[in-house]
């Protein structure tokens, strides 16, 4: 089934451009990453899927149902953690917790503690007395607590420790294992990486490409490093070559196509050394952005 | 209505009409203790004010007062109380949605499965029972206070009931306008500046827009509407003006709910 379904989804804001035309899907179980800088439109589409703002044309469906008729009711089953938690300053944790879960059906109490021992949550204290990591947390507890199935995450991971960012992905993975579809957006390649099956690239509010992880990884670049002493035998001309670096006969490219091409033309040539590898998804990344 | 919304926002609202009820009461007993120093010249105090021109007393909201009388000394304390009453209204109205999304917070709220119509209903009915307690408690402060510094003087409480009840009407026409303004900004970062602004506005366009000249302005304003005055003056409130508000205090909340649910949430 599908769980996201966007359609050309498009939000400006006045004259300033939110996402643009904007189409993807999420099948159920899956963990999809949304990859952008600041600024891409990655949280202006979560805000859109909410209902939080409202969309200027396009349309999107969560489980079958669209959003713009389908009323309050569908976010019963959708937890959202926002890129910046904030809350009633003056209330204590387990109060904003409790609040929060009379929202869902169902008792949550069991969850609740579940989840703050796992994130190692003070429930007794005041908001306004925790730092930004535990409000962090507040918002994870919040965001988990009434058992959804599908999650929002926009850029969860800031503000939390590496060894609380491990537990967090632990407990990503352990919801996924039990169905529960991940939206992630980030602007951390690494943490993608690691999380996510499928990625979105997005990029000026326009998405550029969903693809499979590893075939973004595998299929499509290779990054080469050569050394040569005589003369360097690529030129930027060539077909499925980008980013070349020439620097006192250390030549590093990335290629793109049939791998016997460029290794035919590299058998005309004394080679000192050569290295070919995958490039990071950093390095792939950033291709995307020039 | 939601009930959880309801009593999460009265509790947020807790301190508040703590404060406001206090506040008037303080008003009303200051005014009081002050109204025997009044009354042993009250004759002479009317003839004294009766020689002021007319648009110095209507200044002052001293323009028909009877201070020789209990009614007539609570309406003209009562104008301050509704200084107070307009002040605490336009502030809930201001607030009552722009405090979530000025303290970052709105995300929280609208992404439960709660309708917005229905976070607004559950937000309005805390606002309206909050004004209400403080209604309640200005009116049993006031009667208290008459007892108290009047003991045996025969007054006419059906005036003053009157006037009170008049307050809860004034308050919601502030309420509901503000709530409406409130949609139609952007963001409001402060909600006290725009309270002030609008109660001490309205205020003042009644107190002076006499002394000005011929533009009746002051009959835009809520003050003159509901002059505790001519309420005691007449036992009756003046009708079509009332009738008026009311019919402005619909739209305003109508259109709330319509601007309300069409909104775009501002990000952080």
């Amino acid at each position: 089934m599908r769980v996201i379904e966007v359609n050309g989804l498009t939000k400006y804001y006045g004259k300033s451009r939110g996402i643009v035309d904007v189409s993807f899907e999420v099948e159920e179980g899956e963990i999809f990453g949304f990859i952008g800088p600041n600024g891409a439109g990655k949280s202006t589409t979560i805000r859109l899927l909410l209902s939080l703002i409202h969309p200027t044309s396009g349309s999107a469906r969560l489980f079958g149902k669209d959003i713009l008729s389908a009323g309050a009711g569908l976010r019963q089953d959708i937890g959202y953690l926002p890129s910046e938690v904030f809350y009633y300053e003056d209330m204590k944790v387990i109060d904003l917790l409790k609040y929060s879960a009379s929202f869902f059906k169902g008792d949550c109490s069991k969850r609740i503690t579940e989840l703050s021992d796992l994130m190692e949550l003070e429930l007794g204290r005041r908001i306004r007395d925790l730092s930004y990591g535990n409000k962090k947390k507040v918002g994870i507890v919040q965001g988990l607590l009434h058992s959804p199935k599908l999650l929002f995450l926009d850029e969860p991971t800031s503000g939390l420790d590496p060894l609380m960012q491990r537990k967090f992905f632990d407990l990503i993975r352990r919801e996924n294992e039990r169905g529960v579809t991940v939206f992630f957006s980030s602007h951390i390649l690494g943490e993608v990486q690691r999380l996510c099956s499928r990625v979105g690239i997005i990029r000026e509010g326009r998405l550029v490409e969903v693809s499979d992880i590893r075939s973004l990884q595998q299929n499509n670049y290779k990054k080469i490093r050569l050394n040569v002493s005589g003369e360097n035998p690529v030129s930027a001309e060539l077909p499925g070559i980008s980013n070349l670096q020439n620097e006192n006969g250390s030549v590093q490219f990335f290629f793109r196509g049939d791998i016997n091409t460029i290794l035919r033309k590299l058998a005309s040539t004394d080679v000192k050394d050569i290295s070919i590898e995958e490039p990071s998804l950093e390095e792939i990344f950033m291709h995307y952005y020039e | 209505m939601s009930a959880n919304i309801f009593l999460h926002e009265l509790r947020q609202l807790r301190r508040s009409f703590v404060t406001w009820s206090a506040a008037l009461l303080a008003v009303i007993f200051v005014f009081f203790s002050l109204f025997t120093s009044f009354t042993k010249d009250a004759a002479l105090m009317n003839e004294l004010l009766a020689r002021f021109p007319q648009e110095l007393r209507a200044a002052f909201g001293l323009a028909n007062m009877d201070l020789a009388t209990i009614e007539g000394y609570f309406a003209f304390s009562f104008v301050f109380c509704q200084l107070l009453m307009a002040i605490q209204a336009a502030g809930y109205g201001f607030g009552l949605l722009s405090l979530d999304e000025s303290e970052l917070r709105a995300d929280f709220l609208l992404s439960k499965p709660v309708s917005r119509p229905n976070i607004l209903t559950s937000k309005l009915a805390a606002a309206l029972v909050s004004l209400l307690i403080t209604n309640l408690a200005l009116t049993l402060g006031t009667f208290s206070a008459i007892a108290l510094f009047w003991g045996e003087t025969v007054y006419n409480p059906g005036a003053i009931l009157l006037v009170l009840l008049s307050g809860f009407l004034f308050q919601l026409v502030f309420l509901g306008v503000s709530l409406a303004l409130s949609l139609t900004a952007r963001r409001i970062h402060s909600v006290t500046p725009y309270a002030l602004g609008l109660a001490f506005g309205t205020y003042v366009l009644n107190a002076f827009s006499g002394v000005i000249g011929e533009v009746k302005l002051e009959l835009l304003t809520p003050f003159k509407h509901f002059d505790p005055g001519y309420i005691v003056r007449h036992q009756a409130f003046d009708t079509p003006f009332v009738l008026a508000d009311m019919a402005l205090v619909i739209i305003a909340v109508g259109l709330s709910y319509w601007l309300y649910q069409h909104r775009d949430i501002p990000a952080v």
